[in-house]
């Protein structure tokens, strides 16, 4: 699961895909989910990070991030590949 | 020190696009009523709970009372026990000066047992049994005829009550410029039916016409049908007064002034649109007024007015069950507070309020009730702050009609509290439990 490329993120959440043309808004959460995709985390790393980073457990943690995810892919800002 | 957190969200600008909905408008958690914190009354009563601030029905009944009483000297509020007959309820109105206003035996029952002597008791409704009216005339109650039915039964019960007599009043329907019409209660105006109803009952000795009454809708939102309404009303008072040298007594105006809520499809929220009662009072009282009445004759004026006197006074404090996310990726949260405790939510669209802090961001959701059928639907689109599992919602004006029209379907009714002026907490219905249910139900011996 990768960052299509191109897609640029500010650091307070501001998302602008040149592809498209569409830009989106995330909450901190979401801004601390993406840089870890950026940096090429999987999502098993990253489901990891999310429950040290805020003390979640893994029910939380696993809900929260599919769910995230799979409007990640509906936007078509993240790749299978 | 971990960061606090909020689940994780994504929203696609739509730069100029116009939004019907408007921006999100819950900028701060409502976490106390009446400076009782929701999250103890919660961990107390349970979720869902129902609460009812005694001040605030106080506030706008004095509220409702002076913008008619500095207009009009002679006034009366009558508790209209349908929107809202819990013991402690009516019991605030009652000590308010309220008089009851009810539409069956079983409420009538309810106004008696609460201490309100019969003849303060306004009985209406096109449901009378032969039980009912009887004793309703030996209460010394104001019965107000719905329909010729009603009239010709009260005769022949009053032929076999010696020394008896009925005070009665008509109700009234008409063409105000409102529609619909309300015309399936009451005697019609403009074809002469309450007219002839009127000389009916003049002619019986054993009745006699205190007032006329009138019931034009419900939640008004134009004060001037109750100018037309009252112009009506005092017609027929004079007529009456001219055929029999006695004057009528009272006006009834009944109800029908909108609360604050917003009704579903209205483009604006409900708080911008209605009249005031200053607004309800100035159209009633001074088409009285300026009717010709001589000054000393004027009649008791009668108000029944129910939703806008409990509606603000009522919260609905429920807790999220789960949320999840809609094929169209939309998100969807469910609450344990569902249509069958909340029937109003068929035609507001509820303010609803998280009771716990949250950050800026902000999510559309659909807000979903706890009952496995597809109509449990409490609002269609609404933009809310991030809500998880566990989170306390506090759903506004809840307090007409819900706690009477409530169902006892799937789950159980909730536990009512009221919040006293001094901000003490008081029980005033108990939650159900299942032998609530099954203590009415008998099971044949061959199925046992």
């Amino acid at each position: 699961m990768k960052i299509r490329k191109n897609i640029a993120i500010s650091e307070n959440g501001f998302i602008f895909n040149p592809m498209t043309g569409d830009s989106f808004s995330v909450n901190e959460t979401g801004v601390y989910i993406l840089q870890k995709l950026k940096d090429g985390g999987s999502e098993e790393t990253i489901l990891q990070n999310l429950m040290d980073e805020y003390e979640l457990d893994t029910y939380t943690a696993e809900k929260d991030l599919n769910d995230f995810l799979s409007m990640l892919k509906s936007y078509q800002l993240i790749t299978n590949e | 020190m971990h960061p606090t957190y909020e689940s994780p969200i994504i929203q696609k600008l739509n730069a100029g696009m116009m939004n019907k909905f408007g921006s999100r408008t819950e900028y701060t958690p409502v976490k106390f009523i009446d400076n009782v914190a929701i999250a103890d009354l919660m961990d107390e009563y349970g979720s869902p709970l129902f609460v009812i601030s005694e001040k605030t029905i106080r506030q706008t009944y004095q509220k409702a009372l002076k913008a008619f009483k500095m207009r009009y000297p002679k006034v009366q509020f009558a508790w209209s026990y349908k929107t809202n007959y819990l013991d402690a309820v009516c019991q605030v109105f009652h000590q308010e000066g309220s008089w009851a206003e009810v539409v069956s035996g079983f409420e009538y029952q309810k106004a008696i047992r609460n201490g309100v002597p019969g003849n303060l008791i306004i009985f209406n409704g096109p449901d009378k049994s032969k039980e009912d009216l009887i004793m309703a005339i030996k209460n010394r109650s104001l019965i107000h005829i719905d329909h010729f039915d009603e009239l010709y039964m009260l005769i022949e019960i009053l032929e076999e009550m010696e020394n008896s007599k009925a005070c009665v009043a008509i109700r009234i329907n008409m063409d105000t410029g409102v529609y619909p019409q309300w015309d399936r209660f009451g005697f019609n105006y403009e074809n002469g039916q309450a007219w002839n109803a009127i000389v009916k009952i003049i002619a019986q000795k054993k009745l006699q016409l205190e007032g006329l009454h009138c019931h034009i809708g419900t939640y008004m939102l134009t004060a001037n049908a109750y100018a037309v309404a009252a112009r009506k009303m005092c017609e027929l008072a004079q007529a009456y007064a001219n055929t029999t040298g006695e004057n009528i007594k009272y006006l009834d105006m009944g109800g029908g002034f909108c609360s604050s809520n917003t009704l579903k499809g209205s483009y604006l929220q409900g708080v911008d649109i209605i009249p005031t009662f200053d607004d309800y009072a100035e159209a009633i009282t001074s088409t009285i007024l300026q009717f010709g009445f001589h000054p000393d004759k004027l009649p008791l004026l009668i108000l029944e007015t129910g939703r806008a006197l409990i509606d603000e006074a009522g919260y609905l404090l429920g807790t999220v069950l789960a949320t999840k996310r809609l094929a169209d990726g939309r998100r969807a949260t469910v609450l344990d507070t569902g249509v069958n405790i909340m029937f109003t939510s068929f035609w507001y669209n509820h303010r609803v309020s998280p009771a716990q802090d949250f950050s800026q961001h902000a999510e559309e959701t659909a807000l979903y009730g706890p009952l496995c059928m597809n109509i449990d639907n409490l609002r269609e689109s609404v933009i809310l702050p991030i809500l998880k599992k566990g989170d306390r919602i506090v759903v506004h004006e809840v307090g007409a009609y819900n706690m009477t029209q409530w169902m006892q379907f799937i789950t159980l009714r909730p536990n009512v509290v009221m919040i006293d002026t001094t901000g003490k907490v008081h029980l005033i219905r108990k939650q159900e439990t299942v032998n609530t249910i099954v203590d009415c139900e008998m099971v044949p011996e061959h199925l046992k």
